[in-house]
């Protein structure tokens, strides 16, 4: 599974990573995010060297829910450098994931 | 593209909601070779359904999802294999059917369309952009984060009144638009919305238009049908509960659709293709439930071992 990662990793690990990053801000109470689970970590082995697959709980991590605007679960946000690059909303197939990217 | 699933199936189910699930169990347990294909993961609208109350044997402390993940594992044991990938393309044409996908196509003798169906949309300008900034097709995903705001719903039906239920714990005030002056919902949840201090029905009203600041939703501009009178009311979320658009473009013309887009199919699921039988939501019926879903599904499969019988 998707490593979960917590608010203070997020600098580190998202934003100052050397390669492009899907973060899943997803709930553990949310079916769509459930749904997607297996879905993320598919494309987290397809992506794997090109790419980083990170989790963010938004009830363990509300400040990076709040400061990306993230009202609804399952959000995906690609960051590159910093910045955000593709966002998408809701559980949707491994080809749109991975459109993301492109 | 390399093919990743050459071989030829005697049934290719394409959805797996309950009622595509419960066609590959008994699929399966007829002892075809059945492939169950699915584009995102077992469950369909049920996995995203928090409890359900109205399948029978269940009650409320089964979560939606976890019924899905034990119908699948009911399916892959008699045997139906599951493929996760999208199909975008078909043909119907020939005895052997083809459905084109992202990772390369199967083959199969039969099919059963079990694609089902996703929230509609009220059609308003600025609904795409406003998604996931304010605008919901999901209560329970997205409720918790409007904790003590004004909110309001679209929609008259259960969707719409177990919504309202669902936020009135969490939300400040939830005021319910209405097309009509009654409620579609089942006679149970009148009372119980009744009983709700924060939820306010408003009668024959049409939401007309999305108000936005910042990319947020902020209001909703609402029109009286019967007075025509027109109210800017300030929600910081609209949920959209107005029933659902089934999940057949891929079928691209290549089976007969009802004006609402859904398969005509009778009830043991024969479409105008032979060979090609549709269960569950994406089927033309009147109640679309998990109970009449999964009574889709067992019928198609005993259409298709009949079908298959005559081959």
């Amino acid at each position: 599974m998707s490593e979960v990662i917590s608010s203070q990793d997020f600098q580190s690990k998202v934003l100052e990573a050397d390669k492009p990053v899907l973060v899943d801000f997803f709930a553990t109470w949310c079916g769509p995010c459930k749904r997607l689970a297996p879905i993320l970590d598919e494309v987290a082995q397809e992506k794997a060297g090109q790419a980083y697959v990170y989790k963010v709980d938004i009830d363990q991590s509300p400040d990076l829910a709040a400061s990306y605007r993230v009202n609804s679960v399952p959000t995906l946000i690609l960051f590159d450098k910093g910045a955000i690059k593709n966002k998408t909303l809701g559980a949707v197939p491994k080809q749109q994931l991975l459109g993301m990217f492109a | 593209m390399a093919n990743e699933y050459a071989d030829l199936y005697d049934v290719a189910i394409i959805g797996a909601g309950p009622a595509g699930l419960t066609a590959a169990m008994y699929c399966a347990r007829a002892g075809l070779d059945t492939a169950l294909i699915e584009s995102i993961s077992p469950g369909g609208q049920l996995a995203q359904t928090e409890h359900l109350e109205n399948y029978p044997g269940f009650n409320q402390s089964t979560s939606g999802y976890e019924l899905s993940v034990i119908m699948h594992e009911q399916a892959e044991s008699f045997g139906a294999k599951t493929i996760y990938d999208e199909v975008t393309a078909v043909s119907f044409d020939e005895p052997v059917k083809v459905l084109t996908m992202a990772y390369g196509v199967v083959k199969a003798r039969a099919v059963i369309v079990a694609t089902g169906a996703r929230p509609a949309k009220l059609g308003l300008k600025g609904e795409d952009d406003l998604k996931g900034a304010g605008v919901s097709y999901c209560a329970t995903c997205d409720g918790n984060f409007f904790k003590d705001k004004d909110v309001c719903i679209v929609g008259g039906g259960d969707t719409a009144a177990a919504d309202a239920i669902y936020l009135s714990r969490i939300c400040r005030s939830i005021r319910i638009f209405v097309r009509r002056d009654v409620l579609r919902a089942t006679a149970i949840y009148h009372e119980k919305l009744d009983a709700l201090p924060n939820v306010q029905i408003v009668w024959n009203t049409v939401v007309e238009e999305l108000i936005s600041e910042d990319g947020q939703l902020s209001a909703v501009k609402v029109r009286n049908k019967q007075t025509d009178e027109v109210q800017t009311v300030a929600v910081s979320a609209l949920f959209v509960a107005i029933g659902t658009t089934p999940n057949t473009e891929f079928l691209d013309g290549k089976l007969e659709l009802d004006q609402t887009g859904h398969v005509v199919a009778d009830e043991m699921g024969k479409t105008s293709c032979v060979g090609v039988f549709a269960a569950g939501d994406v089927r033309t019926k009147v109640l679309r439930q998990v109970s009449t879903g999964v009574g889709d599904g067992a019928n198609a499969a005993d259409a298709v071992a009949e079908y298959l019988l005559d081959q």
